[in-house]
């Protein structure tokens, strides 16, 4: 029996989401055979245009095309995929903001399995898929095994599958409106009002060539001073993750990841940061990384060019001297 | 407003170096130092805040062995008005359907206007509240970083959404939100205000007690297993700087320079 594998496609402004070429290269590892069809939700020219780009790495896409999902609202989309979804289906879904919203609840309304935040697939066996996961900020992984029984939905971590450049499939467009939509449309108890965009800092840690960078080894508002001072000697601007953010000790602007800032620097220092996906994932453009941090099995070690096992609270005051002279 | 909010007590792991045991099947779980979900923490202010605007009780619940209790207790000291732990040999192996549907059975019992979770846990899935809310039936919000009672009826709520931008929606009441970190301030819990709570009652709760068969809710049900727990691949990994301290800031100046890090 062929798998069925169905790819749900993220965009914006008309655009395809990195991660809808990535969902490709997942099905095949899931099952080199099976069919994959993209499904994808939105409203008029950006739908179309979003087709069309995709278009050539799906042999088949289903669309759903209605007014109420101008702006994608999970539990709406939720209720029409649940209509359109064959029984027994793999449902891939970009681990994101809006896969995360989506997700866990289609799968109890599809009676499927849920697995979250998979990194790789190695295949199935006896009804069985086996796949990896990562736990504890990446300093474990784990292999899972999910039963196909009932089909499953499956988030996948962005960046974790290379975008497959195939090419020169069909892009067949089989429109799914009506059966989306037959009984109305659905999920009225919970309404979109609207986008707030993020508040401009005061200054633009995208346009820096050299990011200073820090996370939550600082462990306090005042030992901040260090990394000012370091940045100050490098001729460089201060970023941070998360943490630094959530603790108010500095402004949204200044966090990179991909709930902050996406940034292109030359040279990246992370300093007492671990290195989730999420802060990786707002970081382009390959810079050069130094990973600063105690924690010698710490994700960024991974990821980092040039890699310190140090404390930065002694380190980095010490590079700060040595760069003064 | 009755609140209930969903608690997991777990090893810290910016505390910790989690380490994989000799045998591959867990992590070495010895001298770990376990608290309460940083997410989840977050979930309890924000409940204790609405509750203390607005008026209502908020009800901690957790679901976890013997020693879980010390964190609904903790949170109790915080300002959480009520604890109910469900404990039970059976949920040891449980998957996160599994748990949702253990959590779904209380909550059900309870009128709850609102349920908050932490948006995920260590373990990253991030799943639970969405389920939990749809076995009730009604709304759900994840990554929520904003939030704001607007009448007995519906709330208002913001989303954390890519690039920093925030997602708001109106949602009806009940609904269940996983809350985001960095939504508030969680308030410190002294010495003084766990010994306040020492003494309160936790009712605790098996399958039983629940209406939960015991093979809906063992090992047999979960749909996704772990099977074993190894450690990532490195990949080329960082070249690590050694030597004296001196030696490793010569080099790094030098690497900097090389690499333009330095203006």
């Amino acid at each position: 029996m062929t798998t069925q594998i169905f790819a749900y496609i993220l965009h914006k402004d008309g655009k395809a989401d990195d991660s809808a070429l990535e969902l490709v290269t997942a099905a095949r590892q899931i099952d080199p055979d099976a069919a994959v069809t993209a499904v994808i939700g939105g409203h008029g020219a950006d739908l179309e245009a979003v087709c069309s780009e995709i278009g050539p790495a799906y042999g088949e896409i289903w669309k759903i095309d209605s007014e109420a999902l101008a702006f994608i609202n999970a539990e709406v989309i939720r209720d029409m995929l649940v209509r359109v979804l064959p029984a027994g289906s793999i449902t891939l879904i970009a681990h994101e903001h809006f896969g995360m919203d989506l997700s866990p609840g289609l799968s109890v309304k599809l009676d499927a399995a849920y697995l979250p935040d998979a990194v790789a697939f190695d295949g199935i066996a006896d009804g069985r898929l086996k796949a990896v996961r990562e736990e504890y900020s990446g300093q474990v992984s784990t292999h899972v095994q999910v039963d196909l029984t009932n089909g499953a939905v499956i988030t996948v971590r962005p960046g974790s599958f290379q975008p497959d450049e195939t090419g020169g499939r069909a892009g067949q467009v089989a429109d799914k409106s009506a059966a989306a939509l037959e009984g109305g449309v659905p999920g009225a108890n919970r309404r979109f009002i609207e986008v707030i965009e993020a508040e401009v800092g005061d200054v633009d840690i995208t346009k820096s060539d050299v990011l200073v960078s820090v996370g939550r080894g600082i462990e306090d508002e005042d030992n901040l001073e260090i990394v000012e001072e370091l940045a100050e000697a490098l001729g460089a601007v201060v970023s941070c993750s998360r943490p630094i953010v959530d603790a108010k000790w500095m402004e949204k602007a200044r966090q990179v990841g991909t709930s902050g800032q996406t940034v292109k620097p030359k040279v990246y220092l992370a300093l007492g940061i671990s290195g989730s996906f999420q802060h990786m994932g707002g970081i382009k453009g390959n810079p050069y990384i130094v990973a600063i941090n105690k924690n010698p099995k710490a994700p960024i070690f991974q990821v980092a060019d040039v890699g310190l096992v140090e404390d930065i609270l002694e380190f980095v005051p010490e590079l700060t001297e040595k760069l003064e002279g | 407003m009755e609140i209930l909010v969903c608690v997991k007590r777990v090893p810290d792991a910016s505390e910790n170096e989690i380490e994989v045991n000799a045998q591959g099947t867990d992590i070495e779980r010895d001298d770990l130092v376990y608290s309460v979900n940083e997410w989840d923490n977050y979930a309890v202010e924000e409940a204790i805040r609405i509750r203390d605007k607005v008026g209502g009780t908020v009800t901690v619940l957790s679901v976890g062995d013997e020693e879980t209790e010390e964190v609904i207790r903790r949170q109790m000291a915080m300002g959480a008005d009520k604890g109910i732990h469900l404990c039970d040999e059976v949920f040891e192996d449980a998957d996160g359907r599994t748990l949702a549907g253990i959590i779904k059975a209380e909550a059900a019992n309870g009128n709850y206007d609102l349920i908050l979770t932490g948006a995920q846990a260590d373990d990253g899935a991030g799943q639970v509240g969405g389920m939990v809310a749809a076995l009730l039936d009604v709304p759900y919000a994840s990554l929520v970083n904003r939030l704001e009672v607007l009448d007995d009826k519906k709330i208002l709520v913001g989303r954390e959404i890519a690039g920093g931008n925030q997602e708001m929606n109106e949602i009806d009441l009940p609904c269940v939100l996983s809350i985001q970190t960095g939504i508030n301030e969680p308030r410190y819990v002294g010495i003084r205000g766990i010994r306040k709570v020492a003494s309160v009652e936790i009712p605790l709760k098996g399958a039983a007690g629940l209406g939960l068969a015991a093979d809906a809710v063992g090992p047999a049900a979960a749909k996704v297993k772990r099977m074993d727990y190894f450690v990532p691949d490195p990949g080329d990994g960082a070249e690590i700087l050694e030597g004296s301290t001196e030696e490793k800031l010569d080099k790094l100046v030098e690497l900097l320079k090389a690499k333009g890090g330095i203006k």
